[in-house]
């Protein structure tokens, strides 16, 4: 048979190593996805359901005593982190599916980026250097379980 | 013996015809600037096809009604087209099947670039259906056939059922957005030969799936399982691509 006669290609395909950013970007999608079910529903249930009161007792009072605690700290903070990242990067899929013209892409995809981050360091900073009782207020703006007020 | 036959009904007398509408989507590049609905109204038995509607109005009404169809029989997959919203082959889908109390909307598949009436360019399909490299790679030069257990056939079966229709691609909402995707069809394909243990590309293979544009644009909707007239996993097949390209190998 002709087989016999033909050669193995001289070069094999050389792989362009561009982006694998879509692999990790889909495995985070799942990681986040299943680690937010938990973090979300025992989010929910200790803020509406476990505690007294249900909705109506959340206050800023509910939450300084939640961040009293550096347990729910690092939970937010996981919590703000993965659903943030993983709602910017669903909607980078959403604008690369229906944005068909490049440069309006590329600014739109920036514009995520840029949101993002701000976000997500306002919020780390918020839920990490929270203070309900700051000194040198004015005790007017204390909420009523601070000390100086 | 004769007594049998006598009793037996007319055959001609029990089988009921019908009137059913057809509404075409019809596209003539040198006279319209968009497509336009068209009806028609044809004769059909039970037992009758949408493409034996369509050649009812091809043959006795309208001459200029283009389609494609070669074998007519579900296995050369030329006449996949959009039948009342659904991707379907039209020599595989029975008048008596779909609701004829209502006209039958027949129009192209969607996402390809369209030619006349029922056709459209299938060339970006098959450039990707290429470029995934469907055809065995091996090096070893056996005298006689290249051996293969039950098993390792079993793995990819369901895969070499494709017949190259293009239901599932120009079904899938990810390839309707930009045509850049490779869509179900190429990764199934891809499939084919990714777990076929006599092939030894399967790394290339995987590689070029694992592109921008590869096997990550995949949502899952299932459009494609829904669409395939062969009743291939397509979704699940992708999965599977999917895994191999995390673990580096089928």
């Amino acid at each position: 048979m002709t087989t016999e006669t033909i050669e193995a290609p001289r070069s094999a395909r050389v792989s362009k190593r561009s982006t694998n950013f879509e692999k990790w970007g889909w495995l985070y999608m799942r990681g986040s996805g299943v680690l937010l079910v938990v973090l979300i529903f025992a989010h929910l249930f200790t803020n509406l359901i476990a505690g007294e009161g249900g909705v109506k007792a959340i206050d800023f009072g509910f939450v300084a005593g939640k961040w009293a605690n550096p347990f729910w700290k690092v939970w937010d903070t996981l919590l703000l982190w993965l659903a943030l990242i993983h709602g910017s990067n669903g909607m980078r899929t959403i604008v690369n599916d229906y944005v068909g013209n490049q440069r309006l892409r590329k600014i739109i995809v920036l514009a995520l980026l840029i949101s993002s981050v701000v976000l997500l360091v306002l919020g780390t900073l918020v839920v990490w250097t929270f203070s309900p009782c700051p000194a040198g207020a004015l005790p007017s703006d204390l909420p009523s379980f601070c000390p100086a007020q | 013996m004769s007594t049998v036959l006598e009793e037996r009904p007319a055959a001609a007398d029990a089988i009921q015809k019908f009137t059913a509408t057809m509404m075409i989507r019809r596209f003539d590049p040198d006279t319209d600037t968009e497509p336009r609905w068209q009806e028609f109204s044809v004769e059909m038995l039970p037992t009758d096809r949408v493409l034996d509607a369509l050649h009812q109005i091809k043959w006795e009404q309208d001459g200029s009604l283009t389609f494609r169809r070669s074998c007519a029989h579900g296995v050369c997959g030329s006449d996949a087209m959009r039948i009342n919203g659904r991707n379907r082959l039209a020599c595989k889908t029975l008048m008596k099947d779909l609701d004829i109390s209502k006209p039958v909307y027949v129009e192209a598949i969607k996402g390809l670039p369209l030619e006349k009436d029922l056709v459209v360019d299938m060339e970006p399909f098959f450039a990707s259906y290429r470029e995934v490299q469907p055809f065995l790679q091996s090096s070893s030069k056996p005298d006689k056939e290249r051996l293969q257990s039950a098993e390792q056939r079993a793995r990819f079966d369901d895969t070499t059922k494709c017949i190259l229709c293009a239901a599932c691609t120009s079904s899938c909402p990810v390839f309707w957005t930009d045509g850049q995707y490779f869509g179900p069809a190429a990764i199934v394909n891809a499939h084919r030969f990714i777990f076929d243990s006599r092939d030894e590309a399967s790394e290339v293979r995987l590689d070029i799936l694992n592109d921008k544009e590869g096997v990550w644009r995949c949502r899952t909707t299932f459009n494609c399982t829904e669409a395939c007239p062969r009743g291939i996993q397509v979704t699940q097949a992708i999965a599977e691509v999917k895994a191999a390209v995390l673990r580096g190998h089928a």
